[in-house]
């Protein structure tokens, strides 16, 4: 197992700039997911830990060891291929026992490896089928099983699961959790789901256009956002942003702030922003209470019903909507109004420049952290 | 209704394609014939399609010339010109397809335009330089001149094919430790392989029909098959019978070839369009 680091990474392709100088320590055993929109160069940076692309500039360590100059498979390394990219030509059991062939492993030992690979993943049974006859499920199982066999220092994933049918989808998930848990490799991982992001991680890196908007763990993305594209970014449905100036500036740093229709005191570290301020409040569905004695007031547009929860898009008096997160009971229906309560000590407030201004008191979650 | 019209559609397309294959096959079993004709029998207006076989033109061209001399030396050259543009334009075609530059495509539209390039236009150039450097009437001379008149289109149809193999499955070899060397000989080339052969094939049949240059730079030591078939036209008139029997023999193993290869030409013919 090991250590990877990354020291201000950069990656040009002609004259563009993709990758602006990314910093990143991970630890060993560690589980990091690379999250952000499509084409924000999280391929990009996965490829280049990989040595499919070279390194502009920056230097990358695995272990301690400054690798930019290395082979691929000498950096021990392995990476599972968003298109899987199995040998279509080989069976199963060849597909994994390429590269220990090409180490010059002895055929005793790598019969014994696979082997061993296989009843993990469950493919005995089709060890000499030909990709072309395996479901994607299966194909999705022998891409990282080849990646297994060779025993990596470090595991590379990128989109993976994008391929798979979301039941299949969320199975995987699951397996992959577990078997990292089993293996206990450091693991980097490339998805555009916020969701898969949230359960796998041990830590989350949100980039957008080439840059690092935060890194942390899921709970500190999802409850202290840095900024307003990780506030947008991370959760589902999304944060409910309003926009707003601030009102007050009580001495403790708690800023009353005030939308078109509704007003918040939210306890910010002082020195934040001046009276007039500009500013964004967001605030999470499942932070707005639905209160008959609620002061904010709003009009029920749709109401989707998941069984567990329901969410009521609200429409508030000056045409902005929000979403609210309800209980699974709640029988509110489209053209209803109702009151709700905006949760303050939950409340985040933005500067004009999109950033998080820093609270006053921590989550109870995140308490230490 | 609309069934009777259909089947009636696809007997008359079935028709229409036996009448130009046979069209176009006529020619070769006319000259299959002629060959087993008399002289006058071959000569004879109008001609006559049922005739007396005889074996005599066929032993007059044995008789006459070394058949098996011309035709070992089609086969050595059309194999050994094959066998070296393949060595050089796979690792052409790799560069080209998974290592593009800005002016790879102008490259390969370029290594295309000379293949317009009348073979004549450069006769004397080519002459010169073979006489220079003693390749005149030489198997070597040959091959070296049809493996660079190949090149163009075996480097293209290469490229062609490789485009069609993901790189992520070459950069999967990469990751699990293939060298260069190795990425290409037991990844790519496995999985190009219908389109490497269907390009070699090619290559062969280019290399068996060309008669420009075997014409004018060799006499005998090195005459492939096109020469033996000339050497029975001009000089002594007009002897149809004994020329189709010699055009017969020429043509024939790369006729049997061709028909025994016939999927992977058509695979290689259409560049690839047909999965
Ligand atoms: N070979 C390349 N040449 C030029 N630009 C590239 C190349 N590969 C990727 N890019 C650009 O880099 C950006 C990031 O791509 P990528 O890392 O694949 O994004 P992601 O994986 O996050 O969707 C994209 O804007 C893409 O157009
Ligand atoms: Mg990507």
């Amino acid at each position: 197992m090991a250590t990877v680091e990354l020291r201000n990474l950069r990656k040009t392709y002609l004259h563009e700039e993709i990758i602006k100088g990314v910093s990143l320590a991970i630890a060993e055993r560690e589980f990091i997911v690379f999250v952000g929109p499509s084409g924000c160069g999280k391929s990009t940076l996965l490829r280049m830990i990989a040595g499919l692309e070279d390194i502009s500039a920056g230097d990358l360590l695995i272990d301690g060891q400054r690798v930019n100059d290395t082979e691929p498979a000498r950096r021990g390394v392995a990476m599972v291929f968003q298109s899987y990219a199995l040998y279509p030509h080989m069976n199963v059991y060849r597909n994994m026992e390429f590269s220990l062939r090409l180490a010059g492993m002895p055929e005793a030992e790598r019969r014994q490896r696979i082997g061993d690979v296989a009843r993990i993943l469950q493919l005995d049974p089709y060890l000499d089928h030909k990709p072309g006859q395996l479901s994607g499920g299966q194909r999705q199982r022998v891409a990282i099983g080849r990646a297994i066999v060779r025993n990596p220092r470090v595991f590379l994933f990128d989109e993976p699961l994008s391929n798979l049918d979301a039941a299949l989808r969320g199975q995987m998930r699951v397996e992959l959790a577990s078997l990292h848990r089993r293996l206990d490799a450091t693991t980097i991982y490339v998805t555009h789901d916020q969701v898969e992001a949230m359960t796998m991680a041990d830590r989350i890196v949100v980039l957008d256009k080439g840059v690092v908007e935060q890194i942390g763990t899921p709970l500190e993305l999802y409850h202290r956002p840095r900024n307003l594209f990780v506030a947008r970014f991370m959760g589902s449905p999304p944060m409910n942003l309003l926009p707003a100036t601030i009102n007050a500036h009580d001495p403790d740093g708690t800023m009353q702030v005030r939308t078109e229709t509704l007003s918040v005191s939210i306890p910010t570290q002082q020195g934040g922003l001046e009276v007039g301020a500009p500013a964004t409040l967001g605030i999470r569905p499942e932070h707005i209470r639905i209160d008959p004695q609620g002061a904010v007031q709003g009009m029920v547009e749709v109401s989707e019903r998941l069984g567990a929860v329901t969410l009521l898009h609200v429409r508030l008096p000056d045409g902005q909507m929000i979403v609210v997160q309800t209980g699974g009971d709640n029988t509110d229906s489209a053209d209803t109004p109702i009151c709700m309560t905006f949760e303050e000590e939950h409340c985040h407030l933005f500067d004009a420049d999109g950033m998080a201004l820093a609270r006053s008191t921590d989550h109870p979650l995140l308490a230490g952290a | 209704m609309a069934r009777t019209s259909t089947r009636l559609r696809h007997a008359a397309i079935t028709v229409l394609a036996w009448g130009i294959a046979l069209w176009m096959f006529f020619p070769i079993l006319w000259m299959f014939l002629t060959g087993f004709k008399s002289e006058p029998d071959a000569l004879s207006t109008p001609p006559h399609f049922l005739f007396h076989p005889t074996l005599s033109s066929y032993q007059d061209v044995f008789a006459r010339e070394n058949y098996w001399h011309f035709a070992t030396n089609s086969v050595v050259i059309s194999v050994m010109a094959t066998l070296v543009a393949l060595l050089v334009s796979i690792p052409a075609a790799y560069a080209m397809a998974f290592l593009p530059g800005p002016r790879t495509r102008m490259t390969l539209l370029w290594m295309l335009s000379t293949r317009m390039l009348p073979s004549v236009g450069v006769l004397v150039p080519i002459y010169l330089l073979a006489r220079a450097t003693g390749l005149l009437d030489s198997r070597t001379g040959l091959i070296v001149i049809y493996m660079l008149t190949n090149l163009p289109i075996t480097v293209w149809m290469l490229y062609t094919f490789f485009r069609e193999v993901p790189v992520a499955i070459l950069e999967a070899g990469r990751m699990d430790g293939a060298t260069r060397w190795q990425e290409v000989t037991q990844v790519l080339m496995p999985l190009a392989l219908p389109g490497i052969a269907s390009t070699g094939l090619l290559s062969l049949i280019l290399c068996w029909n060309e008669t420009f240059w075997s014409l004018n730079l060799t006499s005998s030591i090195a005459a492939p098959l096109t020469t033996f078939i000339a050497s029975f036209s001009s000089p002594e008139g007009l002897f149809f019978a004994k020329l189709s029997a010699a055009s017969t023999l020429a043509v024939a193993p790369i006729m049997v070839f061709g028909w025994v290869s016939q999927k992977q030409l058509v695979r290689g013919l259409t560049f690839g369009a047909v999965k």
